[in-house]
């Protein structure tokens, strides 16, 4: 079984399954991920195989399970948690940002943070509030955390395996709506680096660059800007922090023209500092300037909106036709 | 903007009247409600018994004389409330499954511990919801429909906190038990006569907010009734992984009593509600009601509680229905004929109808509305990005 096609959501629950196999410090915290398999049953099946000792459904209190997965980690346990929500990590906002970003630095690197913090993210489902939000730039602005979001069913088995190895805490954005989306795992490759951006597709004329929910739509671009014949170039970044600025780099000196595109508002986001950094890198490469599409500075709108709010494949090639344009 | 909500709100002062002094003693040994023992099977304050007969003991001796004043006339309104509320549930899951609600958080099986708690309050008195509480705001004139926008997915809130004194309902769990708590301080800053009253669930007593807002309301003696419907699962966790001792008793150590009720039984809730709001009105400070009742439908209609729940427990519950039970008093006691009955689900077919088409017709929100009220003064980004959509938006018009 090297290779098997699978949900990203059975992708997930495989890697889980495989790092609670592999290593008996390893463990499930969150609420409702016993019996239930969690609300998206991402850890469906793990109580039953490997215990309420391992698979731990947690009281209601995102701060306790944060803060408590940081006193695991400091007795040598790799706490794996999930917040049920995006909106809902917000009251473990300050065990992330205060405490398990900083413990490594304040120990004077003699203490290791192996918590990955697991967290549903973006819109696209038809949630009431608090269910669609995209608040990675929070947590990348943040030294000490790493931030990474998979967008297929391979690097969402191989990028949790990897995440959950790491002596960091990880910060694991999984793309809600893509949860069902099918692809090939296999379980025997050897994976590329976690936080290495990967072309998803090769163009020449714009480099298209985005990460978790935005990848498919960006492809879906890049196919109906080649019926137009334009070549464009889809490059997943896969990680949000560190960002890999040599990846985006080398795929803009081919193109010249670089589109970043996420769902999180655009104003400060991630997208701003892959602009940034970029334009300072590769000031006489670009044709254009780096443009950016993403969500508005507004609260994420009621669900009857959220297919205008929601940068689809209109605003994107709109932004890839502005670039060419210069 | 009152919306078929008869049933008297009464205004209820407490000083002068007799039932104060008596209450006031009462209050002077507040623990006494509050069983302070670690027995397994707690107090439980009722006044209507699963079958309906009224019963005097020890448990209720201190919250009876509460609901002395309620005529036959009242409890055929609270009945009217129950039933009003369920089959408006009910419509709503219905819409639901029809594709006509993106999402649904059932009550059903909470309707006693809602309207018992929702008719003891004062018109002025300020209510903070979670999102179950379509009882409550029944309760409070909001009309239904109003609640169903959230649901619908064209907006995030859809009615005006201060019409009704209803606030917004909070998904973030247990957020607003510390606003309701800052109310509160708020109300005795201004030497108000009314009290303030939060709801929550089993599984938000867990959270640092919950225990915070007990905090600065035991601290400030402020006039805030703390009513959580323990309806016994938080999606599928049962309580025991939400707590080790009875909830009503973790407000002792906080510093205010905690009384646990019978939720299902609408007389009782009543009581104890009124019993927590006349304390807070006489600055005695907060009170944690625990109405011990049971969630009969899903957690929301995205929920399968097949996944973590016994059948036979559910079926347990069943036989303690708070309407049955109320009509079941109502009939024995001549309190009601077959005549009301009948003319009430008339009444209720009625109001699901008019639900059923006022949501089908609730138009979507218009695009630009993404942009409306991020700030009160307005915001030079969010005016640079309005223009920027709209121009966007305009371009596929002009045939772009
Ligand atoms: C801070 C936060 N964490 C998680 C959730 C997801 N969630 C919604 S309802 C719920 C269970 C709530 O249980 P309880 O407080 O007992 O209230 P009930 O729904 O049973 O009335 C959970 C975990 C949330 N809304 N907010």
């Amino acid at each position: 079984m090297a290779v098997e096609k699978m949900s990203i959501a059975k992708a997930l629950n495989e890697s889980l399954r495989k790092a609670l196999e592999q290593d008996p410090k390893v463990l499930i915290m969150g609420e409702d991920v016993g019996k239930l398999g969690g609300v998206f049953r991402i850890t469906d099946g793990l109580q039953k195989d490997f215990g309420e000792e391992r698979v731990i459904d947690t009281p209601l209190a995102e701060s306790g399970i944060v803060g408590t997965a940081i006193g695991l980690a400091l007795r040598g346990y790799r706490p794996v948690v999930e917040i049920q929500f995006d909106g809902f990590v917000f009251p473990a906002y300050d065990q992330i940002v205060t405490q398990l970003a900083k413990m490594h630095a304040r120990a004077l690197g003699k203490v290791k943070m192996p918590v990955v913090v697991r967290i549903p993210y973006a819109g696209g489902i038809g949630a009431v509030e608090h269910h669609s939000e995209s608040p990675e730039a929070l947590f990348a602005h943040v030294p000490g955390l790493k931030v990474v979001s998979p967008s297929n069913a391979s690097d969402a088995y191989w990028m949790l395996q990897q995440a959950i190895l790491s002596d960091d805490p990880v910060i694991f954005f999984e793309p809600k709506r893509r949860y069902w989306d099918k692809g090939e795992v296999d379980f025997d490759a050897i994976p590329g680096e976690l936080h290495k951006a990967r072309v998803t597709r090769e163009g020449s004329d714009v480099t298209l660059a985005a990460y978790g929910p935005m990848v498919k739509v960006c492809l879906e671009a890049a196919a109906a800007a080649a019926e137009e014949g334009k070549s464009v170039e889809v490059l997943d970044l896969r990680s949000m922090s560190p960002v890999d600025f040599d990846g985006i780099q080398a795929s803009v000196e081919k193109t010249r023209r670089l589109v970043v595109v996420h769902e999180a508002p655009v104003f400060l986001g991630v997208g701003a500092e892959v602009a940034a950094r970029i334009t300072e890198r590769c000031f006489y490469h670009l044709e254009a300037p780096v443009l950016r599409v993403g969500g508005f500075h507004a609260p994420y709108p009621p669900a009857r909106l959220e297919d205008e709010y929601l940068p689809g494949l209109d605003r994107v090639l709109d932004a890839v036709d502005r670039s060419l344009a210069y | 903007m009152t919306v078929e909500s008869t049933a008297a709100r009464k205004p209820r002062r407490s000083s002068g009247t007799k039932r104060a002094a008596g209450a006031a003693n009462a209050a002077a040994k507040p623990a006494a409600a509050t069983a302070q023992t670690q027995d397994a099977v707690p107090q439980l304050v009722q006044l209507l018994t699963p079958e309906g007969d009224r019963v005097d003991n020890a448990e209720n001796a201190e919250f009876a004389p509460f609901v002395a004043d309620i005529t036959t006339e009242d409890l055929r309104g609270l009945y009217r409330d129950m039933v009003m509320t369920r089959r408006f549930d009910g419509e709503a899951t219905a819409l639901q499954r029809q594709g006509e609600l993106g999402l649904w958080a059932s009550l059903l099986g909470q309707e006693a511990a809602q309207i018992g708690s929702g008719r003891a309050l004062n018109d002025e008195d300020y209510v903070f919801p979670t999102y179950r509480e379509h009882g409550v705001a029944w309760c409070r004139g909001v009309d239904p429909t109003n609640l169903l926008g959230m649901f619908r997915g064209v907006n995030h809130g859809g009615w005006d906190p201060n019409t009704n004194n209803f606030h917004l309902y909070t998904i973030v769990i247990g957020s607003q038990t510390l606003h309701a708590t800052g109310y509160a301080m708020g109300v005795a800053k201004d030497g108000a006569d009314s009290a303030v009253i939060a709801y929550f669930g089993d599984g938000a007593s867990s959270q640092g907010d919950v225990a915070e807002a007990f905090t600065f309301s035991a601290v400030y003696n402020s006039p805030v009734v703390f009513f959580c419907q323990n309806n016994q699962w938080a999606i599928s966790e049962p309580t025991e992984r939400q707590m080790r001792v009875p909830l009503y008793q973790r407000a002792q150590g906080f510093g205010f009593p905690g009384v646990r009720v019978d939720g299902n039984d609408v007389l009782a809730c009543l009581a104890v509600t009124r019993w927590a709001l006349d304390r807070a009105r006489r600055g005695e400070g907060p009170t944690l009601v625990e109405a011990f009742t049971y969630r009969m439908g899903a957690h929301t209609t995205s929920d399968d509680p097949t996944k973590y729940r016994r059948d036979e427990e559910t079926a347990a519950w069943e036989a303690k229905d708070p309407i049955l039970r109320l009509k079941a008093h109502l009939l024995a006691t001549g309190g009601a004929d077959e005549a009301f009955f009948t003319e009430l689900e008339a009444e209720s077919e009625a109001m699901g109808k008019r639900v059923r088409e006022a949501v089908r017709a609730m138009p979507d929100p218009d695009t630009m509305a993404i942009f409306e009220n991020v700030y009160a003064d307005g915001h030079a980004l969010v005016d640079e990005e309005r223009a920027q959509f709209a121009a966007y938006l305009a371009s596929f018009e002009e045939g772009h």
